[in-house]
């Protein structure tokens, strides 16, 4: 079983970004930038099942331009065997990378493509389902826990009500849910080891993509500031603040 | 050309969220049809039927739609695509997972999570875990839009007289997913995305049996009971109790949260709240800089004194 796994670069998520000078986009310029936490869980979830010995091959694939290296080396560290690395140095959006990765996957193809459920940058929670889509091939969204069965794979999804179980005939998508699993560090032999992997170089003209501004930024601002509230020194007070002050109780 | 909203239901009774949906469906300024995909139903079209400001329910009632399957919807929605302009659903998981699957087939790049709608191509939505506002614009002659219920009021349940239309099931007998089983978290207690008060907990409270501290005080309160990531992570609670940029988005008139340090992801989704109560033994947690009111108190204590004063 071949597993293909679309990673998206994005900004630590620890750090907490700001509006640029001018609120005309976001300032990335000194911002720390890492692998998105649920495409880790995505590779993560790859290298288990290659260790369980139900997968041979894990390849990672990202769409951007040269910096995007570092995340892919970060996955071949982790464990997968190659590398795509789709050049551009324009930002695309979902739908362009999900029309790009659909080109990806009739070159490569794979029996899974896991990935994540949302980026933590845009907050768009679509390419996985989109590509899904385009490629029409079955989906299952958030999930927890991932079992493969002959053929076919039972995904437990995290859906607003509780859990819902879903099975789906490979090759399918699935995208990544926080419980998923908890992703392993790489280490330092395999990060040297992962120097010498396959990785190759892409262009969004040989996959025939012309991307599309279809949504264009007009401005990017802080939200309203929370104004600090005041501390109370007792239950009774804070009852007593809830009751006659903010009324909510 | 009209806006085409897509209702959600539990088999029973229409969700609230589709209320709050159809209320930013009417900023868009055209009639509004409800897309209700369901088992045969019939209390679901009922209620659809009766929701202020719409003018028909496409029904499409099938069997297979006693579970919801994205295929299945996404092949509903791009069956009546001529007549509409704009596609809307709520970002719940439900929204999340069939919406950007028929935006695609109809070639739209979706925008999700919109916080308010400036005109019928401007839209507000928070990004990086709500740290920044963005103004987006669309050049696209159709669009998708999830909407973040909480930003938005809800259109009254009654006082509609919207007509049914059936409508042909389109045919998905080829898709390759299925229904297994779901396991679905009953309570007597409000839902946490419709409540008006929520109590939440985090790590802090160490094991889910301390979680009946927290219950108590919510039982006192008619509130639902929330958590953060690492309660939930730590299996204190289950998933469906998250609230965060990855979990739930809440803006109830009050909400307290109890051991929980104030992350910027467990802030994302509950920062909108109108009342905000922390209570936690560490001073300088930043969750005191979002509180309206704080208090630095070791929760073993607080709660059940908390119980007893309400
Ligand atoms: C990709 C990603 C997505 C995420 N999404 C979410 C999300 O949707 N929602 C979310 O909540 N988090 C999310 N997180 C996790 C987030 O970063 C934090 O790790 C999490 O919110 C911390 O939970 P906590 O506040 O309960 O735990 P901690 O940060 O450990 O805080 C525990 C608090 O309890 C207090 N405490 C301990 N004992 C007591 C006591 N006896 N009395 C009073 N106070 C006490 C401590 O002082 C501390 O402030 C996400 C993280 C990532 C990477
Ligand atoms: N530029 C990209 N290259 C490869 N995969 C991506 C890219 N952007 C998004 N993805 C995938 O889509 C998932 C969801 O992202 P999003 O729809 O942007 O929230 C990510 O977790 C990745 O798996």
């Amino acid at each position: 079983m071949k597993i293909l796994i679309p990673i998206k670069r994005v900004n630590d998520y620890n750090v907490k970004v700001r509006p640029n000078q001018t609120n005309t986009d976001v300032d990335l310029s000194n911002v720390k930038m890492a692998m998105n936490p649920f495409c880790e869980i995505a590779v993560e979830e790859a290298i288990r099942l290659k260790e369980a010995g139900k997968a041979e091959e894990i390849v990672v694939v990202t769409i951007g331009d040269d910096k995007h290296q570092e995340q892919l080396r970060t996955a071949l560290a982790l464990g997968a065997d190659r590398a795509l690395l789709v050049k551009t140095d324009n930002v695309l959006q979902p739908l362009d990378i999900a029309k790009t990765l659909a080109k990806v996957f009739e070159k490569e193809s794979a029996d899974l493509i896991i990935m994540g459920k949302v980026g933590i940058d845009g907050d768009n929670n679509q390419t996985g389902q989109m590509f899904a889509a385009l490629t029409n091939l079955p989906q299952v969204t958030f999930a927890s826990e991932v079992e493969i069965n002959g053929n076919s794979v039972h995904v437990t999804r995290e859906i607003d009500g509780g859990l819902e179980t879903l099975t789906a005939e490979m090759p399918a998508v699935i995208t990544t849910d926080l419980r998923l699993n908890e992703p392993r560090y790489a280490s330092l032999p395999n990060i040297m080891k992962a120097k010498r992997k396959p990785l190759e170089e892409l262009s969004l003209e040989e996959l025939g993509i012309n991307i599309e501004t279809k949504i264009t930024t007009l401005k990017v601002e802080s939200p309203p500031e929370r104004q600090e509230g005041v501390k109370v020194e007792t239950v009774d007070q804070l009852v007593d603040k809830l009751r006659n002050e903010a009324k909510v109780i | 050309m009209k806006t085409l909203v897509i209702a959600e239901h539990n088999g029973e009774n229409l969700s609230a969220a589709t209320l709050s949906v159809v209320d930013a469906a009417k900023k868009l300024g055209r009639d509004i049809d409800l897309l209700v995909a369901s088992n045969s139903a019939s209390n679901v079209l009922k209620e659809a039927k009766a929701v202020e400001g719409v003018s028909t329910v496409l029904d499409f009632s099938d069997e297979k739609f006693a579970n919801e399957i994205a295929e299945d919807l996404a092949a509903c929605i791009v069956s009546v695509r001529e007549n509409y302009d704009f596609f809307l659903a709520s970002s719940s998981t439900s929204g999340k997972n069939n919406l950007p699957r028929a935006a695609a087939l109809l070639d739209i790049q979706q925008i999700s999570e919109v916080t308010e709608i400036i005109d019928d191509k401007t839209f507000k939505k928070p990004i990086y875990a709500g740290s920044c506002i963005a103004t987006v614009q669309s050049s696209q002659e159709k669009n998708a839009l999830t909407i973040r219920t909480t930003s938005f009021e809800k259109t009254g349940a009654s006082g509609g007289s919207a007509k049914i239309e059936t409508k042909d099931v389109p045919d998905t007998v080829s898709r390759k997913s299925g229904f297994v089983k779901n396991e679905l978290t009953v309570s007597d207690r409000p839902e946490l995305t419709a409540a008006d008060i929520i109590v939440s907990g985090g790590r802090g409270m160490q094991n889910g049996e301390n979680f009946a501290l927290l219950e108590a005080v919510a039982t006192k309160l008619n509130a639902a009971v929330g958590a953060s990531r690492a309660a939930v992570d730590s299996g204190f609670v289950p998933n469906d109790y998250q609230v965060g940029q990855t979990g739930k988005s809440v803006a109830p008139n009050l909400y307290i949260a109890v051991g929980i340090s104030g992350a910027i992801q467990h802030l994302a989704g509950m920062k909108d709240s109108k009342t905000i109560v922390a209570i936690n033994k560490d001073e300088e947690a930043p969750i005191f800089k979002v509180a309206d009111y704080g208090l630095v108190a070791d929760l073993f204590e607080a709660l059940p004194d908390l119980e007893s004063k309400l």
